[in-house]
Parts: C-alpha cells; structure tokens; sequence
C-alpha cells in the first residue's frame, strides 16, 4: 500500500533545505534512526541539487511503503530538463564531476537500498526507497 | 549482519572498560577493532552513531545538547561515509585492473619472445627490461639459412599499453621478411611504411637494426633515428660509434634509409641499446655515456649474457632498483 505523504518544489537552492526538512520529518515520523535520517537528507540533497544545477525546475514527492516487516520511504525526484544522455556513466564511481567527494548518484545509490533511474531528452525522474532496520 | 551487531556489542563494551580505567590496552583493542571496521567497510558515520548510541547507554541522562551535536557530527560523516565507500570501489577496480594489466603484459611476453640464435662464431646476450608492466622496448633476432643474424633494437616512444600494441604490429612486420631480405635498408624501409601507414599521429618508434654476416664478419646496420651502438675493440680497447642517418619510425612514408657496414675482428664486442640504458639517472643526474660505456668496458671479459645481464644489475642498483625507463641492451660478441 502506497501514500503520498507530500511534495516539494525545487526551484531555487533554498528549496534543497527545504526538501530535507521534509524528509527528515518524514523519515523521523515513520520511525527511521538518526544515520538512516542523516542518509536520507543527503541523498534528498544530492537529488534535489541536480534538479537545480541541471534542470533548473523539478519537484522531489515522498511517499510512505507499507509492507511488512518494514515501512519504506519512497523518494521521486522529477524534472523536465535535457536528460542525462549515458546514464551508465554517471553511474560510475569517480564519474562525478564534484572532484570525487563521493557524492552523485552512485552515492546516492549506496545512501539508499533501492534506486532506478529513468532519463529522456524529456527529462529525468530518480526514485529511491529506504526501508525502516528491522 | 550478524558479525555487525556482535561488533556494536565490542564496540560498548571496549567504550565502558576505557572510561572505567583509561587503559591502553583497551586503546589497542580500539585500533583492532577500528580495523576490523574498515575490513567489513563500516562508515565513519556508522561508527560515530555506535558512539553515540552506547553513550546513550551508558549516560542516560545526557543533555540534550551534547545529543544534538552528535547527530551534528553524524550529519557532518555521511559525505565522508560516501566518499569512503566510494574509495572502497575504486580500489576494488583498480586491484581489478591491475591484474588485467598483468594479463596482458604476460601475453605481449610470450608474443613478443624472440630466440637468442646460437652460432659458432657469435656470443650473443640481450637483456631487457620493463619500467612498468608494459615494456616500450623491443628486440628481434632473425637468423637465415646460412647462420648469418639480423637483429633489431626497438623503442616507441610513449609507453604503456598503446607501445605493446605497436610493438606486436612490428614483430609481425619483422616476421613478415624471407630470409633472404634482411639486410638493414630494405627492413627499414618496408617496416616505416607499414608504421606511417598503421599508426596514428604522435607515436613513434625508434630502431637500429643490424646484420651480421658470418662468413665476411660484416656488420651492416642502419638506423631510424634509434640511439647508436658502439664496438668496443678488442685491439685498441677503446669504443667505436656506429650510427646512421635515418628518420623515425612512421613521421614520412617514402623515406630511405642509410646504410653503412664495418669489419668485426675476433673478440671485439657489438653493443646496441635503447635510450633507457643511456638516459639512466642517478638521483637528478642524467649518467654520462662515458660512464655507461666504462660500465659495459669493466664487464666485457665476460661471457656475452654475463655482460648484459651485469650491467642491467649495475644500474638498477644506482637508480635504486626504480627505472625510469624500459631498459634494453644486446651485446653481440666475436668469438671465432
């Protein structure tokens, strides 16, 4: 059973901040501890600032996975932007272009427990779960 | 996971038996685990939340202050938690490539194997090196019918994994000849055409390519802009220069070469080499040639595999058995 709890906005950087928050109210609110808290926001950031280098405008939407034994946060991060055309590269480690400090999307990947990534000329949507330790 | 939680366990316990009696040896037993940590690739972050979690234990009443400022500083290792992971795959791959390098670096081995000839009238040795896995340098023996010893000494200039390449297309060039046409010039010649032809702008190959005729004792050689040989002979003691004109390897398609012959005596000694034999340093110095030539010199009443075999041993030890450079020299020694 899937619940869209709520949705942010990126348009400027200050809308990053903003989507953390959010995630970390949620993640605290569906009962993760403070590393998976701390993981989240950092991988809400790392997406939520390639939305606004790269496509300028997006939107990152939370969503609560009731499954048993664990509950999961579902993070959407969704733009219209050019598309990122080899995604097998940027999947790479040491592809980033933020001078190897571990983060980009493998980075991403490693925060969370799942993650797909789609991405067209029409724009890219990343979609990671993170489940509740059991 | 298993093995995770038992070491959350030690880590709590090793915490409470430092605070009680601030023992070193409890400070050692935090390094094996820290260690033990980076084996199963525990995150910094991951180890400062163990942190706070067995404080939480063992100060129940903590303020919550100092609470907020670890779950600060945990915020503060996740970026270096990602960039530790990231290190972890990177070295993983770079374990990976190595020995993928190391693969290769067999093959272009046993490509690349030529066999000393065995001749009466020659001693003949040759010894050569690589700096990195992949050796840049190359040397080739032909022998025809009559006993009579082609031989070629090589250098790409660039190294690694595209100088292999090119040197496999230069040993099938090389094999490519009847026995019948392996005098210097023509060699050069067909080899530069078929390099200008095969590869790309801005490599190079360097060669000296000699041949010995055993029944007049002549050696003919030519040179595509390869580092010259010496003769040191046996009369005067004292070392002959022997060079020709000639391009590198693949700059113009329709270049000729040079080439000039000499007579060996019996005894005197033919040495050939590649840059990486006279461009050895010692510390910040380039060796002068003299010194490498003395060094050969100090070596020559040995048997010919002796010589070079001594003198590779000589410079490595000066350059702190670290070359710069592949290392390659043939000596080719009269001895009937």
């Amino acid at each position: 059973m899937n619940e869209t709890l709520s949705s942010v906005p990126i348009r400027k950087e200050w809308d990053i901040v903003g989507a953390r928050q959010t995630g970390r109210n949620w993640a605290k609110d569906l009962g993760f501890g403070s590393v998976d808290q701390a993981r989240i926001a950092t991988a809400i950031s790392e997406l939520a600032r390639n939305i606004y280098l790269y496509a300028k405008v997006g939107e990152i939407n939370f969503e609560r996975l009731d499954s048993v034994p664990s509950i999961g946060l579902k993070i959407t991060a969704r733009d219209q932007g050019p598309g990122i055309k080899e995604v097998s590269k940027v999947m790479k480690d040491g592809y980033s272009t933020s001078g190897g400090l571990g983060a980009g999307l493998p980075g991403v990947k490693r925060l969370m427990d799942e993650f797909d990534i789609e991405s067209t000329d029409a724009g890219t949507v990343v979609t990671v779960i993170k489940w509740t330790r059991i | 996971m298993g093995s995770t939680k038992s070491g959350k366990q030690d880590y709590k316990q090793l915490l409470m038996e430092y605070l009680e009696t601030g023992d070193e040896s409890v400070l050692y037993r935090a390094e094996q685990f820290s260690k033990n940590s980076i084996q199963q690739s525990i995150s910094p972050d991951e180890i400062v939340n163990e942190h706070y979690q067995s404080l939480l234990d063992i100060i129940p009443d903590m303020d919550d202050r100092i609470k907020s400022s670890f779950q600060f500083l945990i915020e503060t290792m996740i970026s270096y938690g990602m960039a530790y992971q990231e290190y972890h795959v990177l070295r993983e791959k770079q374990i990976e490539l190595r020995s993928e390098i190391g693969v290769a670096a067999n093959m272009q081995d046993t490509l690349l194997k030529t066999q000393v000839p065995q001749v009466d009238s020659l001693d003949i040795g040759v010894k050569s090196v690589a700096a990195k896995e992949m050796n840049g340098d190359y040397h080739h023996f032909i022998i025809d019918d009559k006993g009579n010893i082609g031989i070629a000494i090589a250098d790409v200039i660039g190294k690694g994994i595209p100088a292999a390449f090119c040197m496999s297309m230069i040993k099938y060039a090389l094999e490519s000849f009847s026995e019948n046409q392996i005098f210097p010039k023509y060699i050069l010649d067909s080899i530069n055409r078929v390099v200008e032809r095969n590869v790309k702008e801005g490599m190079f190959v360097t060669m000296f390519y000699g041949f010995y005729d055993v029944d007049t004792n002549y050696f003919h050689y030519a040179s595509a802009g390869h580092e010259p040989g010496f003769i040191l002979r046996k009369e005067s003691h004292e070392f002959e220069e022997i060079d020709a004109k000639g391009l590198l390897l693949g700059v113009e398609s329709e270049v000729t070469y040079e080439e000039k012959f000499t007579q060996i005596e019996k005894d005197d000694i033919i040495v050939l080499f590649t840059d990486g034999v006279t461009e050895c340093r010692y510390g910040d110095r380039f060796i002068e040639q003299e010194e490498v030539l003395d060094v050969i010199k100090s070596f020559s009443h040995l048997p010919a595999q002796e010589i070079v075999d001594s003198v590779y041993k000589y410079f490595e030890r000066l350059q702190d058995f670290e070359l710069r450079d592949d290392f390659t020299i043939a000596v080719l020694k009269r001895i009937k």
